[in-house]
C-alpha cells in the first residue's frame, strides 16, 4: 500500500515538472526570475511572421535596452518589462529569460564573459491587422479585439489611448497622474468593462430560441416605443418599425420588440444561459483581464427585464467576451480558448516549444449558432450593418449603441461579427467610446479589418 | 568558467545518483556474493563521488577554507562509520548502512549549502549520534527484558508528549520543543520510539480483544495530545503507525478499516473545530490564493522546485532559503531546485528501498516482539518520508514534518540514526535466527547420522561431510533464504 503511495507521489512530482511547473513559476512572486536576467539577455518578441514587436539591444558597453520598434500600435498586448511587467513581456517572462543556447555556444559564452541569448516568443500577432485597426481607430478611445475562429488565435487588439512601452520609465508620472481621465495603461480591449447595447440581442435572441422552439413565428408591431408599467422603452432615434418578423426585428435592432422579447423571458433561464456564455466567471484567457457581468434576480421589475434584454441593464462586458462569444457562434458553437503565444524559439530559430489550439467547450448547439449566424447576416445585408454588405464576401455581425448615461447624445458604438467564408474566417470586435450608434462609427472600423484580412488572404492565394 | 564547471557538475550528480539508486534495486536481486559485495563497494564509491563533488563545487564559489576542513571531517566520519560498523557486527545490512550514510552526506551537502553553521551542528549531533549507534545492536541482541516493560515506554512517552504541550516552546503555531538551559530538543522524536517499543510488546504479548483495546486508548492518548499541541504531522505519523502494526499483528481487517474510518471522522471534525486545520487545507487547495500568508512557504516550495524542473539550477545557483524553514520541513525542495527533479526522484526511490527493506526485515524475524518493532519503524519512516516529500510537492497538505537523515534538526537526526541502529539490529537478530535454525538441522542431521551409524558401518564418510559444513556457511546463505520464500 505504501509502495503505491510512494509510486503516485512519484507520479505526481512527474506531472508537476512536466505540465504545471511552467505555470506556477511564472508568478511575480518567484523571485529567482530576477536572478535569471543576470545571465540571460532578454529574448525578443515576434510577430507571427517574425517581425519583431520587443528586442533588447545590447550597446558596446554592455547596457541593455528593450526596443519597441512599433511603438504605441501594439502597446498593451505586448506591454512592458522596465516598469513592473505587464502583457507578452510578463505572460511569457519565463521564457524571454529561459535559454536553450548549445553547449557549445554555452562555453564560447562563458569564456568570453558574456550573456546567453535567451529565448524569443512567436505571437499569434498580425502585424498589418493590428496596424489597420489601430489607425482606423484613430484618435477615438476605444479598443478593437480580432480572434481567428477557427483556433483562437489573437489575431490583433488594439486599446486607445495608449502609451509607448519604449519610453515607459520618462512617461510614468504622466500616465499615472492623478488628474489622468486618459488610463492609458489600462488594455481596454480585455479589461475594459462596457453596457453591450443591442450586441446583447444576440444573447436575447438565443435564450428566446431556447425558450420557444416556435421562434420563428414571432412577430410584432413596433410603434417606436414600448411602455409596461411606468417605464418606456424607445427605439433609436424614435423610429416606429413597424410590423415586423424576427429577423427584421434583430436586423433593424428593434428596441421595443426585444423589450417584449425581454418581458416574456423566464429569469433564471436567461441568467443560466448567460453564465454558460461566462458572464460572472473566468475566461480562458493568459493576459489580465476584466470579468463580464450578468445580473437578473427572479422577481425582477419589468424596467429592469427590458432593458436587461436590449443590454442597458446592469450588464457590464468586455470586448475580448464579445468577441468570444461571437467567435463560438462562427465556430458552430465551440469556443475556441484565445491566446497570443504561438511557439518558443532559440535565438537560432529552433522551435523549443509549440503552443497548440484548445478547445473550450460547447456554448450552444451546432443548430443555435447557425440560426444566429442567419439572423447576424441579416444585419449587415439589409439592417445597421449595411455598410459591410458590398465587401464581397458574407459578414455576419451585429451593431450596438450602448448608452451610459443620461446624456443620449453620448454612447459606446459597437459592432460584433465574423466572416462567414468558411475557410480561415476572423471574428471582430470593435468598440468606441462616446462616440455615437454603432452602425455610424464602429462599422466602419471593422470594414477596414475585414478589407485588410481579405486582401491578405486573396494574396496568400 | 566555475559557472559552466558548476553546470557541468548538475549532469554527474544525475548519472550518479541514478547509478546509486540503480544499484540499491539490482543488487537485491543477484545470488553470488562477491557480485553483491562489489555492488555495495560502487555505492559506497558513488557515495564518497557525489560528496566530493558537490563540496567541489560549493567550494569554488566560495573559496573559504573552512569548508575544505569540513569537508575532510565528514569524509572522516563516513568512512569511519563504514569501516567501524562492518568491522563489529560483519553480517550488518549493507544496502540500510549505505543508504544511512548516502542519506546523511546528502544531508550535510545541502545544509553546507543553506547555512554553514547549521550543518556544523548538523555533523557534530550526527557523529555523537552515530557514535551511540554502534551499540544499539548489541543491546537489542543482549536485553531481552526490553519486551517485557511496555508500560514503561507508554507512561513516559505520553509523559514527555504532555510536557511538550504544557511548557513547550511554541515554534510557528505548533508546540514541538522542550527547552533546557540553552539547549532545546523534540520530544516527540524520541517518543517515536519509545511509541513503538510500546505498541509491539503488547502487541506481542497479546492480540486478545480487551489488551488491544487497552494499547488503544493509551496510543490514542499519544494522538490527542499531539493533536493538542498542534502537531498534526506527528499525530498523523502516530496513527497511521499504529494503525499498520495493529492490523498486522492480529490480522483483523476490521480494526483496520475501523481504525481508518475513526481517522477520517476525527480529521473531517478537525476540519470544522480549528481555523488552523482550515488554513492549512486552503493553503494546500489554493496556496496562490493566499500567496501572502498561509500560502507563502508551499508556493516557494512549488517555485523553486518548479524554477529547478529536471536538471536542477546546480548547487549554490537557485534560491532556496527563500522558502522559510528550508532546512527542516522543505529540505526536499532545496535539493530539486539546486540537484533537480531527476535527481529529487532518485532519492524518493533510496527512501523506498530503505523502507521495503524494513519490511523485509520484519517479516522475516520470526519474534513478535521484534517484528511488530521492526514493522512500526519501518511504518514510521516510510510515511514520514510521504508526509514531507508529499507536502513539498503539494501532494499533500504540508504537515511539517523532516525528512529523516537529510533534514536539518538535532532530535531527528539522533531518532532517526538510532532507528536505523535498531532496525540493523533486528536485521544481525534474524541472523542469529536462521542460525539458530541451521544449528538445530544440523543437530538433527547428526543424530540421524548417528542413528544409522549403529545400523550400517559405512555411514561414516557421511558424517564426516557434514562436519565439514559449518565452514561453507555464508556462501550458502542466500541460496537458502530462496528456499524459505
Amino acid at each position: 500500500m505504501f509502495i503505491g503511495l510512494f509510486t503516485l507521489m512519484i507520479g505526481y512530482f512527474v506531472y508537476f515538472e512536466a505540465v504545471l511547473s511552467p505555470d506556477v513559476i511564472n508568478n511575480p512572486y518567484n523571485a529567482r526570475q530576477e536572478a535569471f536576467a543576470e545571465r540571460v539577455i532578454r529574448g525578443s518578441i515576434l510577430a507571427e511572421d517574425g517581425t519583431v514587436l520587443a528586442e533588447t539591444q545590447v550597446a558596446e558597453d554592455g547596457t541593455e535596452m528593450r526596443v519597441y520598434p512599433y511603438g504605441n500600435v501594439f502597446a498593451h498586448v505586448v506591454g512592458y518589462s522596465t516598469r513592473g511587467r505587464t502583457g507578452i513581456e510578463n505572460l511569457a517572462n519565463f521564457t524571454l529569460l529561459t535559454s536553450d543556447v548549445s553547449t557549445i555556444d554555452q562555453i564560447r559564452n562563458d569564456i568570453h564573459e558574456q550573456k546567453d541569448q535567451g529565448n524569443s516568443v512567436v505571437t499569434t500577432l498580425n502585424v498589418d491587422l493590428q496596424q489597420t485597426a489601430y489607425s482606423a481607430l484613430g484618435k477615438n478611445r476605444g479598443a478593437v479585439v480580432v480572434l481567428e475562429v477557427e483556433t483562437g488565435k489573437v489575431l490583433a487588439m488594439v486599446s486607445k489611448p495608449d502609451f509607448d512601452p519604449g519610453s515607459i520609465n520618462e512617461d510614468w508620472d504622466r500616465l499615472t497622474a492623478e488628474d489622468d481621465t486618459d488610463s492609458a495603461l489600462y488594455n481596454r480591449a480585455a479589461q475594459g468593462l462596457y453596457p453591450p447595447g443591442s450586441t446583447f440581442k444576440i444573447i436575447t435572441l438565443l435564450e428566446y430560441m431556447r425558450e420557444n422552439p416556435d421562434y420563428a413565428d414571432f412577430s410584432f408591431r413596433c410603434r417606436g416605443s414600448l411602455t409596461e408599467g411606468n417605464y418606456t422603452i424607445n427605439c433609436y432615434g424614435g423610429t416606429a418599425h413597424g410590423q415586423e418578423n424576427l429577423t427584421e426585428a434583430f436586423a433593424k435592432s428593434c428596441n421595443s420588440a426585444f423589450a417584449s422579447i425581454g418581458l416574456s423571458l423566464d429569469e433564471t433561464e436567461f441568467a443560466s444561459t448567460c453564465d454558460s456564455l461566462l458572464f460572472n466567471s473566468d475566461l480562458p484567457f493568459d493576459l489580465t483581464y476584466s470579468k463580464s457581468s450578468f445580473t437578473l434576480a427572479d422577481g425582477a421589475t419589468p424596467a429592469e427585464r427590458m432593458m436587461t434584454a436590449i443590454g442597458q441593464g446592469e450588464t457590464v462586458v468586455s470586448p475580448l467576451h464579445m468577441a468570444m462569444i461571437v467567435s463560438s457562434i462562427a465556430n458552430g458553437g465551440v469556443l475556441m480558448e484565445p491566446y497570443v503565444l504561438d511557439h518558443v524559439e532559440n535565438y537560432k530559430g529552433g522551435v523549443v516549444d509549440t503552443y497548440s489550439p484548445t478547445r473550450y467547450g460547447t456554448l450552444m448547439s451546432g443548430e443555435e449558432a447557425a440560426a444566429l449566424t442567419e439572423y447576424m447576416k441579416a444585419v449587415v445585408e439589409d439592417g445597421t450593418g449595411r455598410k459591410l454588405n458590398d465587401l464581397g464576401f458574407s459578414v455576419a455581425g451585429k451593431t450596438g449603441t450602448a448608452e451610459y448615461s443620461n446624456d443620449k447624445s453620448k454612447s459606446h458604438a459597437w459592432f460584433v461579427g465574423f466572416s462567414d467564408t468558411g475557410d480561415t474566417d476572423i471574428a471582430v470586435c470593435v468598440l468606441v467610446e462616446e462616440k455615437g450608434s454603432g452602425s455610424e462609427y464602429a462599422v466602419p472600423i471593422a470594414r477596414q479589418i475585414f478589407a485588410e484580412w481579405y486582401t491578405q488572404k486573396t494574396f496568400a492565394w | 568558467m566555475i559557472s559552466l564547471i558548476v553546470e557541468l557538475s548538475r549532469y554527474v550528480f544525475i548519472i550518479l545518483i541514478a547509478m546509486y539508486t540503480f544499484l540499491c534495486f539490482s543488487v537485491l536481486r543477484k545470488k553470488n556474493q562477491e557480485e553483491i559485495n562489489h555492488g555495495w563497494k560502487v555505492q559506497n564509491l558513488i557515495t564518497f563521488l557525489i560528496h566530493f563533488l558537490a563540496f567541489g563545487v560549493i567550494f569554488i564559489q566560495s573559496w573559504q577554507v573552512e569548508i575544505l576542513v569540513f569537508y575532510l571531517l565528514q569524509l572522516f566520519l563516513l568512512q569511519a562509520v563504514l569501516v567501524f560498523t562492518r568491522l563489529i557486527y560483519p553480517q550488518i545490512n549493507r544496502l540500510v548502512l549505505n543508504n544511512m550514510c548516502f542519506l546523511l552526506m546528502i544531508g550535510f551537502v545541502i545544509l553546507t549549502r543553506l547555512s554553514f553553521d547549521r550543518a556544523v551542528r548538523q555533523f557534530q549531533i550526527a557523529a555523537g549520534a552515530l557514535l551511540l549507534s554502534l551499540i544499539v545492536p548489541v543491546l537489542i541482541r543482549k536485553c531481552a527484558f526490553l519486551q517485557k516493560i511496555p508500560w514503561v515506554y507508554g507512561i513516559a512517552g505520553l509523559l514527555l508528549l504532555l510536557a511538550v504541550a504544557f511548557v513547550g516552546k511554541e515554534d510557528s503555531g505548533a508546540n514541538l520543543s522542550l527547552v533546557l538551559g540553552n539547549f532545546s530538543f523534540q520530544p516527540t522524536e524520541a517518543v517515536k520510539l519509545t511509541f513503538v517499543f510500546f505498541v509491539a510488546a503488547r502487541l506481542a504479548k497479546s492480540t486478545e480483544f480487551k489488551d488491544v483495546a487497552l494499547t488503544t486508548v493509551l496510543a490514542a492518548l499519544h494522538v490527542l495530545v499531539l493533536v493538542f499541541s498542534r502537531d498534526l504531522g506527528g499525530a498523523l505519523l502516530f496513527f497511521v503507525t499504529y494503525l499498520v502494526m495493529v492490523y498486522v499483528a492480529t490480522k483483523k481487517r476490521l480494526y483496520f478499516l475501523g481504525g481508518l474510518g475513526a481517522g477520517v471522522l476525527a480529521a473531517l471534525i478537525g476540519y470544522q473545530l480549528f481555523y488552523h486545520v482550515r488554513i492549512r487545507v486552503l493553503a494546500w487547495t489554493d496556496p496562490f490564493s493566499v500567496i501572502d500568508n498561509e500560502g507563502y512557504q508551499i508556493t516557494q516550495s512549488l517555485f523553486a522546485i518548479g524554477t529547478g524542473r529536471w536538471l536542477g539550477m546546480g548547487l549554490c545557483q537557485g534560491m532556496p532559503n527563500k522558502i522559510p524553514v528550508v532546512e527542516e520541513d522543505f529540505v526536499f525542495s532545496a535539493i530539486s531546485e539546486e540537484m533537480g527533479g531527476i535527481f529529487a526522484i532518485c532519492l524518493i526511490l533510496i527512501c523506498m528501498t530503505c523502507f521495503i527493506m524494513f519490511i523485509n526485515i520484519a517479516m522475516q524475524i520470526k519474534k513478535n516482539f521484534y517484528k511488530y518493532t521492526a514493522l512500526g519503524f519501518g511504518t514510521l519512516y516510510g510515511f514520514q518520508v510521504f508526509l514531507t516529500i508529499g507536502g513539498a510537492i503539494r501532494f499533500i497538505p504540508s504537515t511539517g514534518v523532516t525528512l529523516p537523515l537529510v533534514s536539518y534538526g538535532g532530535s531527528s537526526l539522533v531518532s532517526s540514526i538510532v532507528m536505523f541502529a535498531i532496525i540493523q539490529g533486528m536485521y544481525l537478530l534474524k541472523e542469529d535466527e536462521e542460525l539458530e535454525i541451521e544449528k538445530e538441522r544440523e543437530r538433527a542431521a547428526r543424530a540421524r547420522a548417528k542413528a544409522r551409524k549403529a545400523k550400517k558401518a559405512g555411514a561414516d564418510a557421511e558424517g564426516r561431510q557434514r562436519k565439514a559444513e559449518p565452514g561453507k556457511q555464508p556462501k550458502e546463505r542466500p541460496a537458502r533464504k530462496k528456499e524459505k520464500s
